[in-house]
């Protein structure tokens, strides 16, 4: 089937190669596209730690066996990642609850050159900014507890 | 080259014809840039000099009726609306709109686009509407209350928003920004009667809750019409945040 | 068009919004309790399960399991909703609810048997 046809079929929709390049449309388009990243990763962490927990109900013995698999350089590293997405995750969510309540976006005027839009303001885009250095700040702290705590 | 007031770009096009191939290919074109030239003025020195089979549509080439949209080096523009100089580089990509059934090579098909502008009703809805002959007064409107609205009546329906939202790529029941725009520019004019069912026409799966503010629609509107700015706000009446502002 | 059977759109949303902010605060809290004696011992079994006793904390991860699977699933169903609008496609979304609330009750065994509520 020719590309033309292919395209036509589903309308020429960029289709779900569209969502996967954050890049193009400024720092909201990141943010959405973080946002459904770390949540989708979230998501597969939860199940994975509500079944690791699980291994409580089977003693002692199970339980160690699950901190052995856990409790390693790689678990640590994972662990970091979870920290970090889940605090950009909180704070970018906490952000888009204000964006989608209309605050922070400025009112409705009348629009002159160069158009820039109100709704893509400094104020609104910071909440992204101040994410991204929760995440990393989170994410140091964390390695700080994982890697010397011991 | 420095001084120099004119130099060429190569233009590549996008080409497709369903009636003679199923191929498509890009075409190259070089083309005589000045300071002012801008992709249309490029496109249309194609079409007279070089190739007069590429298919292109246009009509005002002042961003005023929305025509000639495309994507133009991977983001979606109106090619009267953007200079060579502002692109950069010596090459310039043109494709059609994404996002928009191709026609044949930069013109693509809007009819899906407007049938989901008119099943949200774009016209003011009220009462007084009927009595065409016997108008009991102006629909009086302070400039406050025009304020509301205006900037969302500005859109001139180029589809580029359509073309940038990430949800617009993969869910074909999706609306788009410049319906769910329009939407709230009704509901935001208080000359409008139509209220909570203006709500309702997009409170369900695949309506208003599908923006999830990715901003690409305002990023790329080149009116000012700022979509994402009214979808949050219609939002926000949705959820009870804001209140009618009563009429 | 595209109505939900027994909640609106925006009442979902409204959901996933508040169960969002509520998670957020039962989790720091919980995050905090590995944090009050070293990391390493607080995992430590005899540690834990003494957590577990505790009548507070089985409740609050009740509710962090809860309103995060709510959340999370949510979200999942909204990514796949907008993947693809075939009908079979959108009434099989309706497994993530299933995966939901099994997830739910797989948790809340764990956290009764811990607790020694079945004893």
């Amino acid at each position: 089937m020719g590309v033309l046809e292919q395209k036509n079929n589903r309308n020429n929709r960029e289709g779900f190669l569209g969502w996967l390049d954050p890049t193009r449309y400024g720092w909201e388009r990141f943010s959405y596209w973080a946002q459904r990243l770390t949540g989708v990763f979230l998501l597969v962490y939860f199940v994975g730690h509500v079944y690791e927990t699980s291994s409580l109900t089977s003693g002692k013995d199970a339980w160690n066996a699950m901190l052995e698999l856990t409790q390693t350089v790689w678990g640590h590293l994972f662990l970091i990642m979870v920290i970090g997405t889940s605090t950009f995750h909180s704070v970018n969510g906490i952000r888009i609850i204000f964006t989608e309540l209309g605050k922070g976006l400025g009112k409705p005027g009348r629009p002159d050159y160069p158009y820039y839009p109100s709704s893509l303001n400094r104020r609104q885009r910071s909440g992204i900014w101040i994410a991204l250095i929760l995440a990393a700040i989170a994410m140091l702290y964390g390695s700080n507890v994982l890697f010397s705590g011991e | 080259m420095s001084g120099a007031d004119e130099r060429k770009i190569t233009l590549k096009v996008f080409r497709a014809n369903t009636a003679r191939s199923k191929n498509t290919y890009f075409e190259l074109c070089d083309v005589p840039v000045q300071r002012w030239t801008t992709v249309l003025d490029g496109l249309l020195y194609a079409k007279c000099f070089i190739d007069p089979s590429i298919g292109i549509r246009y009509s005002c080439r002042m961003a005023s009726c929305g025509s000639c949209g495309m994507k133009i080096n991977g983001i979606p523009r109106l090619a009267c609306y953007t200079k060579m100089s502002e692109l950069g580089g010596s090459e310039v990509i043109c494709e059609p709109l994404p996002n928009f059934p191709i026609i044949r090579d930069l013109v693509t098909d809007f009819s899906q686009f407007f049938e989901h502008h008119k099943r949200v009703q774009p016209y003011i809805l009220n009462q007084d509407n009927h009595q065409t002959d016997a108008v009991s007064s102006d629909h009086r409107q302070s400039p406050e209350e025009v304020d509301r609205f205006l900037q969302f009546s500005y859109c001139i329906k180029c589809g580029l928003c359509y073309s940038a939202c990430p949800t617009v790529a993969t869910d074909l029941k999706f609306p788009g920004p410049q319906t769910l725009g329009q939407l709230y520019r009704y509901y935001a004019d208080s000359r409008d009667g139509g209220g909570k069912d203006r709500l309702n026409m997009v409170d369900d799966r695949h309506g208003i809750w599908r923006c999830h503010f990715a901003g690409s629609c305002s990023k790329v509107c080149p009116k000012g019409v700022d979509p994402a700015l009214g979808i949050q706000l219609l939002k926000s009446y949705m959820l009870g945040i804001s209140k009618n502002r009563g009429k | 068009m595209s109505r939900n059977l027994i909640l609106r759109e925006s009442q979902i949303m409204k959901v996933h919004y508040i169960t969002g902010v509520a998670a957020l605060f039962v989790v720091a809290v919980h995050i905090l309790m590995r944090l009050v004696v070293p990391y390493g011992s607080s995992l430590e079994y005899d540690h834990v399960i003494f957590n577990y006793h505790n009548i507070f904390y089985a409740v609050l991860l009740e509710v962090i399991l809860v309103l995060v699977s709510i959340h999370g699933f949510n979200g999942l169903r909204v990514i796949l909703l907008e993947l693809r609008q075939s009908t079979r496609w959108e009434n099989s979304v309706t497994a993530t609810i299933i995966a939901m609330i099994g997830l739910v009750i797989y948790g809340t065994r764990t956290i009764i048997i811990a607790n020694g509520l079945g004893t």
